[in-house]
């Protein structure tokens, strides 16, 4: 991890959001605000929240910043593949197959005789969907399920746990093998629909255990005692202070899953060709990798940044959340 | 002491207990039993924690009652039946003439807003998502109530009744002390104009430079708002200070019960005695130490297999074979006030005057504690 910078202003913002998840620091800083003191009657105060503490953390972080940039570029092509690239991922001219870089195609061409440049831009669009899919319906579908067995208990409770240990048990690759090749459909769709059913039980344990921890506190007794009713408590104290950790979780898992479906593809069982997908240009580049590694070397080298930004981009978002783990 | 015959409870003990003229909440035979399940590999209740058992308590418009007693006890868990966090196992809640014990959440709510709750833990009472006046407004919005002059008005009068800034509306919890925090708390429980706040240990958590301002401060709302309280500490000077009436738990039970007078000055049961002689006194008596010493041995007896008979007889001085056998009722045995009850087979006398030589059940522990002294 790289070291954060050390600003005067920074660490009273960290002690503040210390304050709010690791609370003895906070003392400290606030004791001398006298009620009634001339800090009440100051500029009208902006309201600092952990989220807000959060972003002023993230802003001055260089991996974020980094991360983040990336992410966004990668979104931009996959959306807009057209703004960078001219030609189309499946026009292919077999005379210039395994040909190096030339006017058009900075990273020359593959086996196919396609443009491995074209094809790496557009193969952006495929993974993006997939992993931010893939990380929505985890998330919703893991933390729904795991907040309300948390929150519940008792039988719910035992229920999905056993549930998720079962999920636990199999082995996603084979699964994935095993599912995915029964499936005709070229989509992602059928991807998606894999990674959301064997993913799920990854964050339902997160959220499941974050509730648990979060509605043991006493504002949720406080709020019970007011009379609140269940759907208060979850909705208005537990989600908002047990959302953190599926957030860091599932930003991680996102880079796992670009992964996972560039390794189905490449297996054969995610997307199939005339699809384009980094795996399948993997797939299709590795037998000539002593002839044209180009062809290998630019998806892969694309596909590892892609989960690599992910995944920093996840350590960043849990350092500024959790102060805690500095 | 065959002089202090014990008198047969002539009264229901919760009536006998509340001189109070309206008695606002009744506790009889309270019982919270958490059970304990293991065994595999079909799990099954192998047992039970009898964190309260057969508690009988009863609170005055208006007064202030002290539960104190050891960590352990059961006060807290009392706090919580009687604000009905948890579901009593047995016994009766009666508040206003009404039995709250097994009621719903919907007919709860009526009686909601009179009874709340202050918590002993500042910093995880509140929620640190929520802004102040997002946490003082809540208990207004649950119950749909729409004081005169808007909510935010109100929040604003309940800042400064507890001595905070109104200005610090918008702020977050984690940009407050301690004892700023248990204020906000307070403000809370006042949000609804209450009839009775369990105060569960509010000071405890805080330190000793704050307790002063917030105990005060609750001196104060009770003094001007009329609210009665059950006031849970274990610090005596605390609830001395604080209530009028005082309730003495040891293991789930109450053993001794009476006014602050008769509490403090003529106790009668010995667990009492070995609670107050525990308390440090600030001035020392250079020449003689004018009050008792009674030094316990052993910790409390786990509230999984409670002794027979009378729960503190394992650590009593005065535990005879009777103790094992019969439990002691909560009565008011001869000598005592009107008011003031005892659950003791052997009461001592009531005076905490030095008794001419220590009781000492743990001979290590003095010993230690004169060899610090020499």
């Amino acid at each position: 991890m790289p070291e954060q910078p050390y600003e005067p202003e920074g660490a009273i913002a960290g002690t503040g959001m210390g304050g709010a998840m690791d609370l003895g620091a906070s003392e400290a800083v606030t004791l001398e605000k006298t009620p009634g003191g001339p800090d009440g009657t100051g500029p009208a105060e902006k309201p600092r929240s952990l989220w807000s503490d959060a972003w002023r953390d993230l802003r001055r972080n260089p991996v974020f910043i980094l991360s983040a940039l990336v992410i966004l570029f990668l979104v931009f092509i996959s959306l807009w593949p057209g703004a960078i690239t001219s030609g189309s991922p499946l026009t292919c001219d077999l005379a210039k197959a395994q040909q190096g870089s030339g006017p058009g195609a900075p990273f020359g061409y593959n086996g196919q005789g396609c443009n491995v440049y074209t094809r790496t831009v557009y193969g952006a669009r495929t993974s993006v969907t997939v992993g931010v899919l893939a990380t929505l319906g985890v998330a919703v579908l893991g933390s729904v399920l795991g907040g309300l067995a948390g929150f519940f208990g008792r039988s719910w409770d035992s229920l999905l746990s056993r549930t998720t240990d079962i999920f636990f048990a199999i082995p996603v690759v084979l699964g994935g093998l095993v599912l995915l090749s029964v499936v005709t459909s070229n989509t992602v769709w059928p991807v998606i629909g894999f990674m959301v059913l064997l993913g799920w039980p990854q964050i339902s344990r997160i959220a499941r255990g974050s509730v648990i921890t979060a509605k043991q506190n006493d504002y949720v007794q406080a709020a019970r005692a007011l009379g609140a009713s269940n759907s208060r408590l979850l909705l208005r104290h537990i989600a908002p202070n047990a959302v953190a950790p599926v957030i860091v979780v599932a930003t991680i898992a996102l880079g796992t899953y670009i992964a996972l479906e560039a390794t189905l593809s490449y297996l054969g069982v995610g997307l199939k060709p005339p699809s384009v997908s980094w795996g399948i240009d993997i797939s299709a580049a590795s037998p000539y990798i002593r002839n044209a590694p180009h062809a290998l070397l630019w998806p892969s080298g694309a596909l590892a940044i892609t989960v690599l930004a992910f995944i920093m981009l996840g350590d960043a978002v849990r350092d500024a959340l959790d102060p805690k783990l500095r | 002491m065959s002089d202090n015959l014990t008198l047969p409870a002539q009264q229901g003990s919760a009536d006998a207990s509340s001189p109070s003229p309206e008695t606002l909440l009744t506790v009889e035979g309270l019982t919270k039993h958490f059970p304990i399940y293991g065994g595999f590999p079909i799990r099954r209740k192998v047992g039970a924690v009898q964190a309260v058992d057969g508690v009988d308590l009863s609170v005055g418009v208006g007064e202030s009652v002290g539960l104190v007693g050891e960590s352990g006890c059961g006060k807290s868990t009392t706090g919580r039946l009687i604000t009905r966090l948890l579901e009593p196992t047995a016994g009766r809640i009666t508040y206003a003439g009404q039995d709250i014990t097994h009621a719903t959440r919907r007919q709860l709510a009526p009686v909601r807003s009179e009874i709340q709750m202050i918590f002993q833990d500042p910093y995880s009472s509140l929620n640190p998502r929520q802004t102040v006046g997002t946490i003082i407004k809540s208990p207004m919005e649950v119950n749909g109530i729409e004081p005169a002059g808007g909510r935010e008005k109100k929040v604003r009068e309940l800042l400064e009744l507890v001595g905070l800034n109104p200005e610090h509306y918008n702020r977050f919890p984690h940009e407050f002390s301690g004892g700023q925090r248990q204020r906000i708390g307070v403000a809370r429980a006042l949000a609804l104009n209450p009839k009775l706040i369990i105060a569960d240990e509010p000071v405890s958590a805080l330190d000793v430079s704050i307790q002063a301002q917030v105990v005060n401060l609750l001196q104060k709302v009770q003094d001007e708002l009329g609210i009665a309280f059950v006031f849970i500490a274990h610090d005596l000077a605390i609830v001395r200070h604080f209530s009028q009436r005082i309730a003495v738990m040891y293991l789930g039970k109450v053993v001794e019960v009476g006014d602050r007078d008769s509490i403090y000055n003529r106790p009668r049961h010995p667990y009492t005695h070995a609670l107050l002689s525990a308390v440090p006194e600030v001035e020392i008596d250079a020449e003689e130490d004018s009050r008792e010493r009674i030094r316990l041995s052993g910790d409390v007896p786990s509230p999984i297999h409670p002794p027979s008979g009378c729960r503190f007889r394992t650590r009593c001085w005065k535990a005879q074979d009777k103790c094992a056998t019969e439990e002691p009722p909560l009565v008011q045995i001869s000598g005592n006030r009107g008011g003031h009850l005892t659950a003791c087979h052997f009461p001592e006398d009531p005076t905490t005057e030095d008794r001419g030589e220590d009781i000492v059940l743990d001979p290590a522990l003095a010993a230690l504690e004169d060899d610090a002294a020499k």
